[in-house]
């Protein structure tokens, strides 16, 4: 089995997914500090970041690119020379209208994109554009190459792998037939072939207004001549993420329905091609001893059922059923959790890095606690 | 507050919360404690799958209403679902299909900022409407999306300005934004990122969706064992053990104490999170156990309603006469 420490120090880009609640923005946070303090230059890309922890980094709320961390909030006094934290948090429109006036033929059409209605609703609002945004940002820094390491932190969805395809379900949208033959009448004579088009627009109209579809059309128009480049952008994009240095990383917490979750991440991230090379269970019930959870609390109810006896022994015998089954419900909720992580193990194959993170006795959100999940992460391996 | 008041504040109940927090858990107790009231009660489900089918120990929901316990029947009411039920209700019947394979619709539903989540909340109307059901429960997407779900139908009237879908919005609006109706119950962990998240997500939809809120649930809190004060330090707990003739090893002893400790600790941080919920945001709190002894099923959701019945008799009632 790797070790994460292996992981990290072999990947050029960490993606880490699962679903929401579950640690992810911590561990991206985590796998960065370290890289950084391993001397190598890291950037971390958060969606959400917990506003404590983006304090605790000293991170603007929402920028265009990375900003580098001041090495006192990160560094330590082992930390190799040489090495840069920078993070950023996406912002998903600011990054669209990039990569319009990436591909505009000139200042017009980006300025006609940017400011169609259609387009607005597409960047900010639609479901998928901050998973898209995310795998463009991705590529625009691996681009770069200003980094060693990229940790990319993918938004939280309940629909799986959103963001390993959102540039093609993008494409689709804007590759719709309906619309190629809609704006067409503009160029050649396929006056034909959009009669039967144009009913199915009128009856569009009808349900929404004129003013959305003419705005959607308008947009298209606009459009015209950018899908080409989007799609040999998205085309990069999935060559970075096939690379044999971009590892995916699956965060899940032990809960039953966090980990069957991340099983079908595992699954489908197997689908597409691609392998788990990591697994982070964060917030682990801790066990203590080898007690059975079941054997504690029957000693505990053994003990209140005792006859009555005098009040000094009556108090120290429910003292010690309420110790007993305080351990007894960590021992049970400890093994149920150990149980459901017995199956994920084994389904992503003896070559993945696992660690357990316990669940802490305080909350995390300075770097103080960051580093307490570091140690668990790099120095424990899953044992 | 009296339990039948309190689940007959509003015949629809949202229930939002960010992912994790046990907002499905809290949707199936509320649902379970309805029933026992002998409320008919509807829970849906509004985005893929929320695991309550698997909270009832039922299989998956389907768009079809099934029985989930005594009194609680569920059903999914997806977006694509809703969107093709609303064509064919208001006469586009022949043309939906064509709109879909087309392509056009998901063109047309991308174009109108949550057009798909006004028909999901126009059909919870419908069904409201219908008076089939005391409480109408809706598992409502994680909080950012809740939020975006619900602020969607006042979106939508800026942007369009005729057609059926003005109409629709305009009734949700009018759905949401009538306390009698319709109410949101936030459900929070009493942790750092859930409790930041819920205050917001508060504040943002009284503000922009001016939809009534609930008192707000905070699920997972660790029950109290014992006394909190009474001294667990090994010593005290080998002291006890000789007393009375219990023989305990030294390791026992030591996670029995190493136990405690964590327990007390991790609550004293549940405690002060809820603290500052109250701090930060003016609604009556609903305390619910974490569950140690198995994952949530059907007892579960037993006991967990139980629990909430409990918290909410000990609310207080500002309408009660």
């Amino acid at each position: 089995m790797t070790t994460f420490r292996e992981l990290i120090d072999s990947s050029r880009v960490i993606i880490c997914a699962g679903s929401g609640g579950v640690g992810k923005t911590t561990t991206a946070a985590v796998l960065a500090i370290d890289a950084a303090r391993a001397g190598r230059r890291a950037v971390v890309v958060t969606i959400d970041p917990a506003k404590r922890l983006a304090d605790a980094l000293g991170l603007p709320a929402l920028a265009p690119d990375p900003v580098v961390i001041d090495p006192a909030h990160w560094s330590r006094e082992d930390s190799v020379p040489g090495g840069r934290l920078s993070a950023m948090m996406l912002d998903p429109k600011a990054t669209f209208d990039a990569l319009v006036a990436r591909h505009a033929a000139d200042d017009a059409q980006a300025t006609r994109i940017l400011e169609n209605g259609f387009y607005r609703t597409i960047s900010s609002a639609l479901g998928g554009t901050q998973e898209y945004m995310a795998m463009e940002k991705l590529h625009e820094l691996h681009e770069d190459g200003d980094d060693d390491l990229i940790v990319i932190d993918t938004p939280p969805s309940r629909h799986a792998l959103d963001f390993l395809d959102a540039p093609e379900r993008l494409l689709r949208l804007l590759d719709n037939r309906v619309f190629r033959v809609l704006i067409a009448p503009a160029r050649t004579g396929l006056r034909v072939a959009g009669v039967a088009v144009q009913a199915l627009v009128r009856t569009a109209s009808r349900v929404v207004g004129t003013e959305v579809v003419d705005d959607i059309v308008a947009f298209f128009r606009a459009f015209e001549g950018m899908e080409e480049g989007f799609r040999e952008r998205a085309r990069r994009v999935r060559q970075v993420i096939g690379e044999p240095t971009t590892q995916f990383v699956l965060v899940t917490s032990p809960r039953r329905d966090a980990v069957l979750e991340a099983e079908h991440f595992a699954q489908a991230i197997g689908d597409h091609g691609y392998r788990v090379a990591g697994l982070v269970v964060n917030r682990v019930h801790p066990q203590f001893g080898t007690g059975r959870g079941d054997v504690l609390h029957a000693r505990g109810a053994a003990l209140r059922d005792l006859p009555r006896a005098d009040a000094a022994v009556t108090a120290a015998r429910h003292r010690l059923a309420d110790r007993l089954e305080t351990l007894g419900d960590f021992q049970e909720v400890a093994a149920r959790e150990r149980r459901h992580l017995e199956g994920v193990r084994l389904r992503l194959g003896t070559g993945a890095a696992v660690a357990f993170v316990p669940f802490l006795p305080h909350d995390v959100h300075d770097v103080g606690a960051l580093d307490a999940i570091a140690r668990r992460l790099l120095d424990d391996d899953g044992t | 507050m009296d339990q039948r008041r309190f689940c007959t504040s509003a015949r629809v109940v949202v229930v939002a919360g960010k992912g994790g927090v046990g907002k499905t858990t809290v949707t199936a107790a509320l649902a379970v404690l309805a029933a026992r009231l002998g409320l008919r009660v509807l829970v849906v489900e509004v985005e893929g799958k929320s695991g309550l089918a698997s909270a009832f120990g039922v299989p998956d929901l389907t768009y079809r209403e099934i029985d989930l316990a005594p009194g609680v029947r569920g059903r999914t009411l997806t977006p694509d679902e809703a969107l093709v039920d609303w064509l064919e209700g208001n006469g586009f019947g022949r043309i939906a299909r064509r709109l879909g394979t087309t392509g056009l619709l998901d063109v047309i539903a991308t174009a109108v900022p949550g057009m798909k989540d006004i028909l999901v909340l126009g059909k919870v109307k419908s069904i409201e409407m219908g008076g089939t059901f005391d409480l109408i429960l809706v598992d409502a997407p994680a909080a950012g999306h809740a939020l975006s779900f619900l602020t969607s139908p006042l979106g939508l009237l800026d942007a369009v300005a005729v057609g059926p879908i003005r109409h629709q919005a305009a009734d949700v609006v009018a759905l949401l934004s009538d306390p009698t109706r319709c109410q949101v119950l936030l459900v929070t962990a009493p942790e750092e990122t859930p409790v930041r998240e819920a205050t917001e997500t508060a504040f943002a939809l009284e503000d922009r969706v001016g939809v009534s809120l609930m008192p707000v649930v905070v699920n997972g809190l660790y029950p109290e064992v014992g006394a909190p004060d009474a001294d667990a330090t090994p010593a005290a707990i080998a002291a006890d053990a000789t007393l009375i003739d219990l023989p305990l090893s030294v390791a026992e002893v030591e996670d029995l104490a190493a136990a405690t400790a964590f327990r007390r600790s991790r609550r004293a941080v549940q405690r002060a999170q809820a603290e500052r919920l109250a701090a930060a945001l003016p609604l009556a709190q609903l305390h619910l156990p974490f569950i140690f002894d198995a994952d949530i099923g059907r007892p579960q959701i037993e006991v967990l309603a139980t629990a909430l019945g409990a918290a909410i008799d000990a609310l207080d009632d500002p309408g009660a006469p």
